[in-house]
């Protein structure tokens, strides 16, 4: 009897020790942050300092990234550049710069900053704010600028952009003899005319499971009717007629039919693959899925073509993603920072990042270059969505409002609330959280 | 074999298990328990101070930054959930977003452990069996528990997809992963597959300590197969089924990976306490996702009593120390019969195992 009896004894403490831990593991990070951080300031910091330094960022996809490191390394030996690599979560990788900007903790020199992180972490002083006369952002996209700014002072030097395409099926339209929509109208009778020939294909699709990416489509929906979740003041105008009017397409797609019932439960990936399967005509997604559409072993490979997004009344406005170089406060060697931030921005390395790891520069010009574009035939449409995109609100408590308005914006496209009472609601919601 | 007898009244209120080797014991455990102190003790005091704390939360309108440092709140953090609710809709209509996470840990643990338990001791009994190829029948039951849970929340995530296996199966059109009653189903469903195993695996372990002549007899005396489940496998069984059920009542009531991997956070339909928290914390609201955490804690210390107090379960099984407190009881009913004081048990062991 020996035996079950041990086993249970150390069951019994297992089970002990792992509730004990749930509560353990709220604990860490408390501390508080003390004083008002003085060493964010831009006039205090030293730009003189040179000296090895940490870059940190998510999983590098390219892999390519190594050897620019090297390439950095191999130049410049009295300043060495240590590439931490964080896990492709993005929620991690913010954890982690949070735990080093509570701590005040200099360990990572620079660090890749989502562009809705820019607020949150200028706010909390984990950011050191960036002079011009160091950080040239001339010929820069104007929307990714204003996306690493905060109360009109750049925190972070913007290195990716991102912007919404409108993916279609070039071959059926080349078949109805129609050009791509501009307008959620003409999508429409695109697709009227289209579908009746098309047996299981639905009109549109995007993403609309409750997450990031539902904000993403929620706000270019209001955008694009010409509404505004904040307002050029930063208060919420999101109950404005012109915001529910971009709801109200939303829901109404899922009512006529125009968006499948399932899109309510995809994310970037489920919507591709329903796309590449031919379930659907149009597609709303980033310019990742180009090459994975026109790969080999992909069944709309060479049959498919970008567009602008559309909007209610004219070409639609992308949502902003991407990200910039952020250096923290609390690291030494700011200077060698600030080399190697401008030297991996150069408009030659800008290109030949887009290149090998196909992200999107923030050098205006770089769209129009004629040689990328035949690599990259999505290029120039993807600069004339960012030229126009908007960012995500610039929010301190921007997990707060994200959440507000997958809130709002689920319901209503469950038809649990009418979109007017929906957008009320966050509106009051929103006035709370942004101050 | 009383050895340091007349007991004076200290010796009294010692240990009976100790035999006066009490010191050279806590020396020797004292490692075990400056470790336990750090990874245990402190980060519960810890938490316990972080929850009556609050971060300042202002943004200065000027230069936009935040205000620094932690307030005192008090008992804010958890009287939120009456003085100031954060309402979202769920299964349980329109209710604080802490109750709402609350009833959905205590529907998730009732059904999956209810669902769980039947599964389970039907496994055990199939495994019991003698049969051709047991060997394999065991490992196969056993696989979805070997499986790491944000694993299987990943699998089942495809499976419950809106092209997925599930609604190829029934035929359906079912948005197992949209936020709805039905994302409730598919965390079940998934749960229920991964640990029923479990509890298979502790009451096939009761099972084989019955002995075999128990069913002759019976047998001898007519009893029906039906009969010698209810008279005889269930009682004889209960001890470790209990242990099992309430290992995985508590394990339940801490849900985390398959919400958190398979449907999302946000979905108030399935968030648990333990989600809610970790959301809070990753809002940087320390204060309350620890006060949630404690409240969890609470709420589980609470249950594994009533387990230990309504059902007996003997989770310690520490049968010299049972044996002792009979032994006393016996003493000290005898010692009132004759009216003087008694003289209590004392053992003369100090390894466990010479009680059995």
């Amino acid at each position: 009897m020996t035996q079950p009896r041990t086993m249970r004894r150390v069951l019994a403490a297992a089970v002990a020790a792992g509730a004990l831990l749930i509560t353990a593991a709220c604990s860490s990070g408390g501390t508080p942050a003390g004083s008002a951080s003085a060493s964010a300031s831009g006039s205090a910091t030293d730009w003189d300092e040179t000296g090895p330094i940490v870059y940190a960022q998510g999983k590098d996809t390219s892999g390519n990234l190594k050897d620019k490191v090297d390439e950095w390394n191999k130049a410049n030996p009295n300043e060495k550049v240590t590439f931490r690599e964080l896990s492709d979560s993005a929620d991690e990788q913010r954890a982690e710069f949070i735990k080093r900007g509570q701590s005040k903790s200099g360990e990572f020199t620079v660090m890749s900053v989502d562009v809705v992180w820019t607020a949150e972490f200028a706010a909390n002083g984990w950011l050191t704010e960036l002079p011009s006369d160091k950080f040239d952002t001339t010929g820069y996209l104007a929307a990714a600028v204003d996306s690493a700014t905060y109360f009109n002072k750049l925190y972070a030097m913007p290195s990716t952009s991102d912007g919404a395409l409108l993916y279609y099926r070039k071959d059926l339209l080349d078949k109805a003899g129609v050009q791509p929509p501009k307008t959620w109208a003409e999508m429409q009778s695109i697709c009227d005319k289209i579908l009746p020939d098309q047996s299981g294909m639905s009109c549109y699709g995007g993403q609309f499971q409750k997450y990031e990416g539902l904000t993403c489509n929620f706000a270019e929906a209001v955008n694009s009717a010409g509404g505004a979740v904040l307002g050029d003041d930063g208060k919420p105008t999101v109950n404005s007629a012109e915001a529910v009017a971009g709801l109200q397409w939303m829901v109404d797609g899922f009512k006529s039919g125009m968006i499948p019932k399932e899109a309510i439960t995809w994310k970037e990936e489920e919507s591709r693959t329903a796309f590449q399967s031919g379930k659907i005509l149009f597609l709303r997604n980033w310019p990742y899925v180009w090459n994975l559409a026109s790969a080999k072993d992909s069944k709309v490979a060479g049959k498919i073509a970008v567009a602008p997004i559309p909007g209610k009344d004219g070409p639609g406005v992308s949502t902003l993603g991407g990200h910039s170089y952020g250096i923290s406060p609390f690291a030494k060697n700011k200077g060698t920072a600030m080399k190697w931030i401008n030297w991996m921005l150069t408009e030659d390395n800008q290109k030949k990042w887009l290149q090998t790891a196909s992200s999107a520069p923030v050098l205006e010009s770089l769209y129009s270059d004629a040689e990328l574009n035949k690599q990259f035939p999505y290029l120039a449409t993807l600069g004339e969505s960012i030229k126009n995109a908007k960012p995500r609100p610039k929010a301190v408590k921007y997990g707060d409002v994200t959440l507000a308005i997958q809130d709002a914006a689920y319901a209503a496209l469950q038809g649990q609330s009418e979109p007017q009472a929906a957008l009320d609601g966050l509106q009051t919601k929103l006035q709370s959280l942004v101050s | 074999m009383v050895a340091d007898s007349p007991a004076t009244t200290k010796n009294k209120k010692k240990n009976p298990l100790s035999d006066g080797q009490g010191s050279l014991a806590a020396l020797l455990i004292s490692p075990t328990m400056v470790v336990i102190l750090f990874v245990v003790g402190i980060p519960i005091l810890m938490s316990i101070r972080e929850s009556v704390f609050r971060k300042n939360e202002g943004v200065d309108p000027n230069t936009g930054m935040v205000a620094q440092g932690e307030t005192f709140v008090g008992l804010q953090n958890f009287t939120d959930i009456f003085n100031n609710p954060t309402v979202v809709p769920g299964n349980w209509g329109q209710i604080d977003r802490l109750l709402n996470a609350f009833l959905n840990t205590t529907w998730f643990t009732v059904v999956c452990v209810v669902l769980e338990t039947v599964l389970g001791v039907a496994m055990a009994l199939i495994m019991a069996k003698a049969f051709k190829g047991q060997g394999l029948v065991r490992a196969a039951i056993l696989v979805p528990w070997a499986i790491p849970t944000i694993v299987s929340a990943k699998m089942w995530g495809l499976i419950f997809d809106a092209d997925g296996v599930m609604n190829k199966i029934i035929g359906q059109q079912i948005l197992w992963l949209a936020d709805g009653p039905q994302s409730q189903w598919a965390i079940i469903i998934a749960d229920v597959w991964k640990t029923a195993p479990f509890i298979g695996l502790l009451t096939l372990a009761g099972l084989q300590t019955i002995p075999a002549e128990v069913y002759e007899a019976a047998k001898v005396d007519g009893a029906s197969a039906w009969q010698q489940f209810t008279r005889i496998t269930l009682p004889m069984v209960k001890p470790a089924l209990v242990v099992a059920v309430l290992f995985r009542t508590l394990d339940t009531m801490r849900m985390f990976d398959l919400p958190a991997g398979m449907i999302g956070f946000g979905k108030y339909y399935v968030e648990t306490v333990s989600t809610l928290a970790y959301v809070e914390n990753n809002n940087l609201r320390y204060g309350p996702a620890a006060a949630y955490s404690i409240i969890l804690f609470l709420y589980i210390v609470f249950v594994a009593f009533l387990f230990v107090k309504l059902l007996g379960a003997d989770v310690v099984g520490d049968e010299e120390l049972k044996a002792i407190q009979a032994q006393r009881k016996r003493q000290k009913a005898a010692a009132k019969a004759a009216g003087s004081k008694p003289q209590l048990a004392k053992t003369t062991v100090t390894s466990g195992s010479a009680a059995s």
